[in-house]
């Protein structure tokens, strides 16, 4: 008996009237946890019931205490028919099961429905006590910690970094049972969100009983999906990465986990495998396996399974590799080998994580991508685990030898999905390939000392950018230089990965948002049809997504894509691809060539004009980019370089029949413009509309900027408004004019003006960043195309960008070994700063602030053209010190007004609901996180009979997307926290029958929550509390939390 | 290519102020668009006219959402659902019952009632305010009345409590009240030159002297009614113009202080005993109903109207009527001071108020 669950009812309020007659309410309580239920008294007659119950106590089990959610029910009592129901509410108690998180839930969460909505809200205290328990063989894992952020949270240390933990489990979905036809839809969709409840749990604990044979106490990049397969089931899958986490006694000691001590856990890889693979590409899915992976620049393929694709298409071209000769050379090997050794023990050397503590990622290799297409009817034993778990292992071991190919031992940034149309699955899997290095892998195998000289043989800024495969035995052909940062490692032209900037790397400029947008027309067909119509579609899909983002990235003037994300999406009738990725231009990389327009019939004069005013437009468009991002790359000349790579210039260009592209080899000429041009040959009108669409994306408004990373190079002065949003859209296509082409343009636009509607939105914030731009495709019917934005807008302080920018151009440039560390909480340090000048610094005291530590050093030495500059930055960086120490001076004053109103905020005394951040990134802005409570996963369904007369399908989404951010804020709140991070909405299923005036949506959202303390409060504690700090009636600028 | 679906939800409810102002006033979401167009916002922000549609039905369908809760404000600030800032939520509300002068002063007085309401397509006509801005603040009008109609305590501070309006909005709403419950007659054309301002004015000058809750603080609706034991003693006063002796005796007491102070003394001496008589049957009638709710159509026919004709100036009014009642405590075979005090003080300060062209 290791746990006793203890509950309490307190008091509802803002019931829904249940009794006509009265206009009251007679509410009591179910309160039930695996096959034991409590009832409350009646309160007769309230809306505003109060029943202080007694402590209702469960004695159980902690394996049913990770499965179980509480369930609270709201009843309406009634003498002579059945009791009505008013809404549930369910409770994750897993938050109070590991000792650091929250101790206690209390708070008032909304009664929720799912024909209703929230009715009203009920008041609740849950604790748990948890006894220890020494079995060895137990079911439980309680005390692991579950984290959605992708990177080491905060306030932790990583001490060993083990690996890939996945799991899945199935069952069947009760929208399709038998006894579907004869219940409500409430109790349907109550059967459905208890379930995959349930089967949350369940995923959560066997996850966390892999980490505890692993030895770790965390899972970190915890993602977990769910998909409808139909008739066939329900699965829900988790991945995530296995750790060892410390908590760190005091944020501000975040240090580089290196001589970490050193334990005696030895890692042993129990690595159960799953997967007897009997039902594989066997007879049970006669389609053929097809994958496909990709290589930074250009698609590349290894086709280990068997297909039938045409490989000739996928492009030969790519990047190039960096010997592992000269001074790196032996240490590299060593290294490798000794990673490889700690990593090949792993069945797959996966990591979910996108960020990674400073000195782990030692080489990116490139994206590496696989999917494949099943039959959801063809499984044997619909009801167990074994032949996704086979499908999953199968495009696993794919990216896992691609990886391989790459030179590279392992894959970051890694992430599956799944496209259900009826019963045709396309599976993906996607990563990057890198080199890592094994500290954090396995304690102790590395002596200290070859730590140490590869810190050396590292520099600061562009060592991931370096190659990772062997130059002379490369997977594909590539175009290399020397690293025009440490001028002594090879690095490709061009660099896609799926993860997030690492924060030492030296980028020059801002980066930008690039999507690449695709549709394809595709017949009507059942079964293995369909699926064999799906494959051959899916690599010229991938192909035409890859070039469409090599294009925009040269376009952008930019030589590098993190976070790259590309989605395939299957309908009915038709394939969508949507990529997104943050383009950047890192200094370690040479500069991109512009693209270049080839026409077919040269004899044309009118066409040729044609051609020449295209090309212009593209080279305008170009230089436009360039200055709008603050690209500028320094001028090197080929001294500083050294000798040119003596590369055989054995490619030549490659020019197909469709508008295709490629490098073109060029010497080291490293003046804008006539660099390696990318050409695009213009030989049909297709090949017309692909460079039109380039240049149809519009730039965002001034003062936006938008990335779908975590954090926007070249900005990082982040003021602390945030606003999360989540955007749904969808298009009803006229079947009329179905053809590729308008199909692509009526997608095109839909995204464009998606984005356009999110600028004009939220223009009262800027200067403002989007990040975490994450688009969702689905198409729910035929004609229908649903797009789902969720990101977060964040504003920051434009002065102080500038600055900071330039600082870290020269640092780069000066090849000064940054201390990353400072890098990343500098900015932050500063935020407190940017929150009393917000919104705009009406002195310039702030301007400077930036470069106030790193900045002025690196001026000093050759920015500044006269030492009265510098004497200037001096002075400012003087006066800015003392505005710190004065700063409650400044709050008082008319100038901090904006300030008045953050302040006012929370703690404001006519409300009493606290404010609770969202936000799908892992920090706050301003803020430092404090404490982490517990994973957040929830799941819900609402539907209506009544459509129109809730404002139609525009009015029953948004009332519902509303109703979940509550009920996220609500579970929040009651374990004590104020603020979301890592969130995310990870499916958002709706369907609609506008003729029986019905709809029904389904949305799964996750994240961490936390408590952050504002780092201004923390300062402002020494100091004295402004006085008046609440302001009645304010017409200015949102407050956005 | 039509879109089907287009929402937009913040953690934080965006609340765009003019968008805003443009439902409040009832515009359909074509012509607030069209209306937000000719602001010139396209050219400011470089938006299409698209993007400014779904603008615009988004922030009408956030506010129709939040029109049920402004019903009853303290449930906008428990709700959990819109996570609004306190500024906002008070802009919300303050807004939302916010009312037109042109509005309020056609249904000032009136019965808040069905039958009114559908006359509010009239007043739509005449002041050209959009019916459906008419049919909010009609509606509130009638909410709030509802609410506090019954109520222990001070009006404002009830009205000030459930709807969490500011000061001088709630001192509006009890007015409104006020005026509503006792049904005094303002449409007149007479009374056309006075502001809801004015009525406003002599509303919480009443309701501190002339209601129940004046004498006793512990009584339902003590703010709305008339302190009717207080009516019925004004009858008392009716001997200050019917004892022919007193009346002279008053005159004289007024003439002999005011002598050389007042522009208009010869006119005043002139018209002291129908000034006093007018002022004196206005107090007697107000036993009746009927007269309760002719009091401000009296006070313009028996005072403003002839004081005006003389052209006397303000100034002069205002010590005349000051030393209309001081006098009266000189009056030695008149025993009703107190109730004289009760009345004239509230009576001078409405006057003075009413006496403007």
């Amino acid at each position: 008996m290791p746990g006793k669950l203890k509950v309490k009812i307190v008091a509802g309020r803002h019931l829904p009237v249940m009794d006509r007659a009265s206009d009251l309410t007679d509410a009591f309580v179910e309160v039930k946890f695996g096959n034991t239920t409590f009832k409350t008294d009646v309160y007769l007659k309230s809306l505003n019931p109060q029943w202080n119950s007694e402590w209702f106590k469960f004695e159980v089990d902690d394996e049913d205490l990770q499965d179980e959610p509480l369930q609270i029910t709201v009843l309406d009592h009634d003498t002579y028919s059945a009791n009505d129901a008013i809404g549930k509410v369910y409770i994750d108690i897993d938050p109070l099961l590991y000792s650091e998180a929250a101790t206690v839930i209390s708070g008032w969460f909304p009664i929720y429905d799912t024909i209703h909505g929230i009715r009203g809200e009920i008041n609740v205290v849950v604790k748990v006590d948890l006894f220890n328990d020494l079995n060895r063989f137990r079911q439980s894992s309680c005390g692991v910690k579950f984290f959605c952020t992708t990177s080491i949270p905060k306030c932790y240390r990583a001490v060993i970094i083990h690996g890939f933990v996945e799991e899945l489990v199935v069952n069947e979905d009760p929208e399709y049972q038998w006894i579907d036809r004869i219940r409500t839809p409430r109790a349907s969709n109550e059967a459905r969100q208890r379930l995959i409840s349930l089967m949350s749990g369940e995923l959560q604990r066997k996850i966390g009983l892999k980490v505890l044979e692993m030895r770790g106490n965390a899972v970190v990049g915890y993602l977990q999906c769910f998909d409808l397969e139909g008739e066939s089931g329900l699965v829900v899958r988790a991945i995530g990465t296995a750790c060892t986490l410390d908590k760190l006694s005091s944020p501000a000691a975040f240090l580089p986990a290196c001589n970490s001590p050193s334990k005696e856990i030895k890692e042993i890889p129990f690595n159960e495998d799953p997967n007897p693979n009997t039902h594989s590409s066997g007879p049970s899915t006669p389609l053929k396996n097809q994958t496909y992976s990709f290589s930074p620049s250009k698609s590349y393929s290894r086709q280990s399974s068997s297909s039938d694709t045409d490989l000739s298409l996928t492009p030969k071209t790519g990047m190039g590799s960096g010997s592992a000769g000269k001074e790196g050379g032996p240490f590299k090997a060593l290294l490798r080998q000794q990673t490889q050794s700690a990593l090949e023990q792993r069945e797959f050397p996966f990591f979910t994580l996108t960020a990674f503590p400073p000195g782990f990622l030692v080489h990116v290799g490139g994206v590496v991508s696989a999917r494949s297409v099943k039959l959801l009817d063809r499984i044997h034993n619909p009801d167990e685990p074994e032949t996704r778990d086979a499908w999953w292992a199968e495009i696993r071991q794919e990216i896992k030898s691609h990886a391989k190919a790459l030179g590279c031992h392992a894959v970051v940034g890694y992430s599956e999905s799944t496209s259900i149309c009826e019963e045709v699955c396309i599976l993906s899997a996607s990563g990057t390939a890198a080199v890592l290095n094994p500290r954090f892998l396995q304690d102790g195998t590395v002596e200290g000392c070859l730590e140490q000289r590869l810190e050396e043989n590292l520099p600061a800024g562009c060592g991931f950018c370096h190659i990772p495969y062997d130059e002379l035995n490369m997977p594909f052909p590539a175009h290399l230089t020397y690293c025009y940062n440490c001028r002594k490692q090879k690095v490709p032209d061009v660099l896609f990965t799926t993860i997030d900037l690492p924060t030492d790397a030296a980028v020059i400029g801002k980066g930008c948002l690039i999507q690449a947008r695709l549709c394809r027309l595709k017949k009507k067909a059942q079964a293995e049809a369909n699926a064999t119509a799906i494959s051959n579609l899916l690599p010229f899909m991938e192909y035409e997504v890859h070039t469409q983002l090599m294009n925009k990235l040269k376009l952008k003037g930019m030589n590098a894509l993190f976070g790259l994300r590309i989605q395939i999406t299957v309908g009915e009738n038709m394939l969508m691809g949507l990529a997104s990725a943050t383009g950047v231009y890192l200094a370690a990389l040479p500069t991109p060539g512009g693209i270049q327009i080839a026409g077919k019939t040269p004899n044309d004069g009118s066409y040729e004009q044609h051609i020449s005013h295209m090309q212009k437009k593209i080279n305008d468009t170009i230089t436009k980019n360039k200055e709008l991002y603050e690209i500028n790359p320094p001028e090197i000349s080929e001294e500083i370089i050294g000798s040119p790579i003596p590369e055989p210039r054995q490619r030549s260009r490659l020019l197909r029949s469709q508008s295709e592209s490629s490098d073109e080899v060029t010497e080291l000429d490293l003046s804008h413009g006539k660099k390696d041009a990318f050409v695009l040959e213009i030989d049909d009108t297709d090949a017309m509309e692909d460079v039109h669409s380039l240049l149809t994306d519009v730039p965002p408004p001034s003062g936006f900027y938008s990335c779908n990373t975590e954090i926007m190079p070249g900005i990082n002065n982040w003021t602390s408004e945030i606003q999360m949003f989540t955007s749904v859209r969808v298009i009803r296509l006229s079947s009329l004019n179905l053809t590729n082409q308008a199909l692509n343009k009526n997608f095109n636009d839909l995204c464009e003006n998606l984005l356009k509607s999110l600028y004009f939105k939220l223009r009262s914030m800027i200067p403002c960043c989007l990040c975490h731009v994450n688009f969702t495709v689905s198409l729910p019917e035929d004609e229908l195309i649903q797009v789902t934005v969720t990101a977060v807008a964040i504003t920051f302080d434009k002065n102080q960008a500038l600055q900071t920018t330039k600082a870290q151009v020269e640092k780069s440039l000066q090849r000064a070994s940054t201390d990353n560390e400072e890098l990343l909480q500098f900015p932050l340090e500063l935020c407190s700063d940017s929150l009393s000048s917000h919104p705009f610094p009406p002195a310039k005291e702030h301007l400077e602030s930036a470069s106030s530590n790193s900045g002025i050093p690196a001026a000093q030495r050759d920015r500044c053209s006269s030492w009265i500059e510098l004497i200037k930055l001096k002075a400012q960086t003087i006066r800015r010190g003392s505005i710190k120490t004065t700063v409650t001076v400044e709050k008082a004053s008319p100038m901090g007004e904006g300030n008045f109103r953050n302040r006012a905020a929370p703690p404001c005394a006519n409300s009493t609901v606290g404010v609770v951040k969202m936000t799908p990134l892992s920090f706050i802005p301003g803020a430092k996180i404090t404490k982490y409570l517990g994973i957040i996963n929830m799941f819900f369904i609402r539907e209506t009979t009544s459509l129109r007369e809730e404002g139609g399908v525009s009015g029953f989404l948004h009332a519902f997307i509303a109703e979940v951010f509550a009920m996220v804020r609500a579970h929040v709140a009651a374990l004590g926290g104020n603020a979301v991070v890592s969130y995310i909405m990870k499916q958002c299923v709706f369907m609609e029958n506008p003729n029986k005036n019905q709809a029904q949506c389904l949305i799964n959202v996750s994240g961490d929550a936390v408590v952050f303390v504002r780092e201004s409060d923390l300062e402002v504690v020494s100091t004295q509390q402004p006085p008046a700090n609440c302001q009645p009636l304010c017409t200015g600028g949102e407050v956005t939390t | 290519m039509t879109s089907e679906l287009d929402i937009f939800v913040g953690n934080t409810t965006l609340i765009d102020e003019d968008v805003y102002r443009l439902w409040l006033d009832g515009y359909s979401v074509s012509d607030a668009v069209a209306l937000r167009v000719r602001s010139g916002i396209l050219e400011q922000t470089g938006a299409t006219a698209a993007v400014l549609q779904s603008d615009t039905m988004d922030h009408y369908r956030t506010f129709h959402m939040l029109e049920r809760l402004l019903h009853a404000p303290p449930k906008l600030l428990h709700q959990l659902i819109f996570q609004i800032p306190p500024s906002r939520q008070a802009l919300l509300i303050e807004r939302y019952y916010a009312f037109d002068e042109a509005f309020v002063r056609e249904v000032l007085g009136k019965k808040l009632s069905k039958g009114t309401k559908k006359d509010l397509d009239d007043i739509s006509t005449k002041t050209s305010i959009t019916l459906k801005s008419c049919r909010r603040q009609f509606d509130n009008f009638k909410r709030v009345f509802k609410v506090v109609e019954e109520m222990r305590g001070s009006l404002v501070d009830n009205i000030q409590q459930h709807f969490l309006l500011s000061d001088r909005l709630a001192r509006d709403y009890a007015a409104i009240v006020f005026f509503a419950n006792n049904r005094f007659e303002t449409g007149k054309k007479k009374l056309q030159y006075l502001s809801f301002g004015d009525f406003a004015f002599c509303a919480e000058l009443m309701i501190q002297n002339w209601t129940l809750g004046a004498v006793d603080s512990q009584v339902d609706d003590m703010d709305m009614d008339l302190d009717k034991e207080f009516l019925q003693d004004l009858k008392e006063l009716k001997v200050l113009v019917a004892d022919k002796d007193l009346l002279d005796l008053h005159k004289s007491l007024v003439c002999t202080a005011l002598r050389g102070k007042l522009g208009v003394f010869s006119e005043m001496e002139a018209n002291f005993k129908n000034l006093s008589r007018g002022l004196v049957n206005v107090a007697a009638k107000l036993t009746h109903n009927k007269d309760v709710r002719d009091l401000f159509v009296d006070l313009v026919e028996k005072f403003v109207e002839p004081c005006r004709s003389d052209h006397w100036p303000l100034s002069d009014v205002r010590l005349f009527l000051n030393q209309y009642s001081a006098s009266v405590h000189s009056l030695d075979g008149f025993r009703h001071q107190a109730l004289w005090d009760r009345y004239m003080g509230t009576l001078r300060g409405c006057l003075l108020r009413l006496y403007h062209d």
